[in-house]
């Protein structure tokens, strides 16, 4: 497949690929992290995290709508507000669904799957009657737009750069919270030991709604960041959940290192191969590659050492 | 008689259902509703042999596959492929760049007919691939997962995936399977024209006989000893495991026998309907099965069938009429349901609790034994949540 192609040539293919893969990387990044934290705190599989990060996405699209209808002026600084907006109307929306839904079926994982899926199509369904059926776009503020060329024929768009700087500064703030603070200390024990963890004193059903809510959150600015590099429709969610999903399983569960290697890995493979097979065949490549050594490996990557209880 | 009987019912009550339901299928519905009724009912029945196929694999068993509709697109493609060979002879496709092979390869500048499509020009060949490659790759995919100790929603997750690769994949290659348009325009099944009225109404007892007997096989081995198996693997796998079964074996077959029986509803949907294409086969209708099954009751083979009917007749006939109100309806539905009526209709109708009592005294109003008396209509010990 790469004969036609000069070395030269390629290398530039490579690079800009691997930058357009880096957007990628960082929307399955971040949907990843929040799938990885509700999964391997409650075992529960959350199929409407896609529809979270659309809500993330319609979030920053009012925001953008608001802020060039009431305060023109406010314009370029908007989008750093509308993430922040973003993540606390998705864990306000989690943190609700899990006091209705999902604390009832801690019990029955795969009925959490079946539960939320019926929540993702009453949400795509929602999105539909208030937003309509086409894709929307807000306006970037003028900072986001343009590309930085680095030499002939090598452009790297600002806004690739912009959602990988908040995909890294995402998932170090999650790695602060999870290791350096008192309620990370809190939820790794729950993920440990429950029940124990409820005898010294630990709230865990709290601890459950919130890590919930953060794993919606971060979904929130999943979506905000989406915005940035395609347009919102009520199905968009949907399409990149079965690749979250695959990043959280293949990187091993509980595992953020591991998410972040397999966010990496999936989104530069597939990035890559879509420019050499047309169409939808560099997805399939993908997919399957990761089907075959899931069945080979199917711990992940990084499979955690604890012993599940 | 009185042995077939035993092994496939457990009590009278669950006969009676089943005989009720007979009757409906074979009589009430043929004598009072019009052919194209008839045949969406028809439609909808070949989803039910997916959902029995899910009342083994996921209510007995324990493990929820989300790719079922991979299964019935392959069965459904083996025999969409025999009926497109015959339906592009090389005298009415003469007008193409190279008569007598399908429109959508002539199309897409093929030129000779792909090795894999060969064989399907026998019909006895592609009767038996229906079977068997729905089961031979479900075999080798749980084969390889439940080895490894795969279950609960790793499974699940893979399956799902393994549905986007198949729908995306069929999809992208247009000149092989007919793309997103899928294979369509099938007229006739060895010279018989399958789109008259005459050739539907056949075709939908065909179905549901197929269906029924499919039903009682199910029916048969859930009262089995591999039945009582699967319960117990559902229950404890552990505990099987360490009683020296082979729980990986036992999954598989499971999956292979769910995989052969949904490829069987795909062919029949295929006969019926007239087309095949990757929108029946990808992650939506997949899921859409198990939601079928789930309203039903997961651990009833007759439940799942009637809910694949009911659910199928509400989509119809709601999203006829109020098509924004149908997501949120079905949604609303599916969440409700497993909330609050995990086993479905079937469970539901189990739990009539002022109704019991009458019913099991009427039912073994003509019992011998007495000790048997408390045995009725539904105390199905195994039907209980973990």
């Amino acid at each position: 497949m790469f004969e036609g192609y000069t070395a030269e040539e390629l290398q530039s293919i490579f690079i800009m690929q691997g930058f357009s893969g880096l957007s990628l990387f960082s929307v399955l990044l971040l949907m990843g992290l929040g799938l990885a934290l509700i999964f391997g705190q409650m075992g529960v599989i959350n199929m409407a995290h896609g529809e979270f990060m659309a809500l993330g996405a319609y979030t920053v699209f009012l925001c953008s709508n608001l802020t060039h209808k009431y305060a023109p002026a406010f314009g370029p600084y908007y989008f750093i507000c509308a993430i922040i907006f973003a993540f606390f109307i998705c864990a306000l929306v989690g943190a609700l669904v899990e006091w209705l839904m999902i604390r009832h079926l801690y019990h029955r994982p795969l009925d959490t799957l079946l539960a939320t899926w019926g929540l993702s199509l009453i949400l795509q369904q929602g999105y539909r009657s208030i937003f309509g059926a086409r894709e929307v776009t807000p306006t970037l503020p003028d900072w986001l737009m343009g590309s930085y060329t680095l030499k002939e024929g090598l452009d790297i768009p600002i806004n690739g750069v912009f959602v990988l700087g908040l995909s890294i500064i995402v998932t170090a703030a999650l790695m602060l919270f999870m290791y350096r603070s008192k309620f990370g200390l809190r939820l790794r024990a729950t993920v440990q030991n429950r029940k124990m963890s409820g005898a010294v004193g630990i709230h865990t059903q709290q601890v459950d709604r919130l890590a919930f809510a953060i794993g919606c959150g971060i979904a929130g600015i999943a979506g905000a960041a989406f915005t940035t590099i395609g347009s919102t429709g009520p199905d968009s969610g949907s399409r990149y959940i079965v690749d979250a999903f695959l990043v959280v399983v293949g990187g091993g569960t509980a595992s953020l290192l591991g998410c972040i290697a397999s966010a990496f890995g999936i989104a530069q493979a597939q990035s890559v191969l879509e420019f050499f097979l047309d169409g939808t065949k560099g997805k399939v490549a993908t997919l399957l590659v990761i089907v075959i050594a899931l069945m080979i490996r199917p711990q992940g990557l990084f499979p955690s050492k604890v012993r599940g209880n | 008689m009185q042995t077939l009987f035993r092994s496939l019912f457990k009590s009278r009550a669950e006969a009676i259902a089943f005989g009720i339901f007979i009757l409906f299928i074979f009589v009430i519905f043929p004598l009072t509703m019009p052919i194209f009724r008839l045949n969406l009912v028809g439609k909808y029945l070949t989803y039910g042999f997916v959902g029995v196929g899910l009342v083994l694999l996921w209510g007995r068993c324990g493990v929820l596959s989300l790719g079922q509709g991979v299964f019935f697109g392959l069965g459904g493609y083996c025999m969409a492929m025999f009926l497109k060979l015959e339906a592009s002879d090389p005298v009415t496709t003469a007008i193409q760049s190279t008569p007598g092979i399908p429109d959508f390869m002539d199309w897409n500048q093929l030129t000779e007919l792909p090795w894999f499509w060969e064989p399907f020009k026998s019909l006895p060949f592609t009767i038996f691939a229906i079977f068997i490659v729905p089961g031979i790759i479900a075999f080798f995919i749980g084969w390889a997962l439940f080895r490894r100790r795969v279950g609960g929603v790793y499974f699940s997750i893979i399956t799902q995936a393994i549905a986007l690769i198949f729908s995306l994949g069929i999809d992208g290659n247009q000149g092989y399977t007919g793309g997103r348009n899928g294979i369509t325009d099938l007229r006739t099944l060895l010279g018989w024209d399958i789109r008259s009225d005459n050739a539907q109404f056949i075709l939908y007892f065909v179905s549901a006989t197929l269906l029924v007997l499919v039903a009682f096989s199910a029916k048969y081995i859930i009262n089995t000893r591999l039945g009582r198996v699967l319960v117990a693997i559902r229950d404890r796998e552990d505990r099987v495991r360490f009683s020296g079964y082979d729980v990986a074996m036992v999954r598989s077959f499971i999956f292979a026998f769910a995989a052969m029986v949904s490829g069987l509803g795909g062919a029949m949907f295929v006969l019926q309907v007239g087309f095949m294409s990757p929108s029946i086969v990808g992650i939506v209708p997949s899921i859409e099965m198990v939601i079928f099954t789930a309203v039903g009751g997961r651990l009833s083979v007759l439940g799942a069938i009637v809910g694949c009917l009911l659910v199928n007749y509400g989509k119809t006939t709601f999203s006829e009429d109020f098509p924004n109100l149908w997501l949120y309806l079905m949604g609303g539905t599916f969440i409700a349901v497993v909330m609050f009526f995990p086993n479905g209709l079937a469970g539901l109708a189990d739990k009539i609790p002022m109704l019991k009592p009458y019913a099991s005294k009427w039912l073994n109003r003509n019992k011998q034994e007495p000790a048997k008396a408390p045995n009725t209509p539904s105390s199905n010990p195994v039907s209980d949540e973990p």
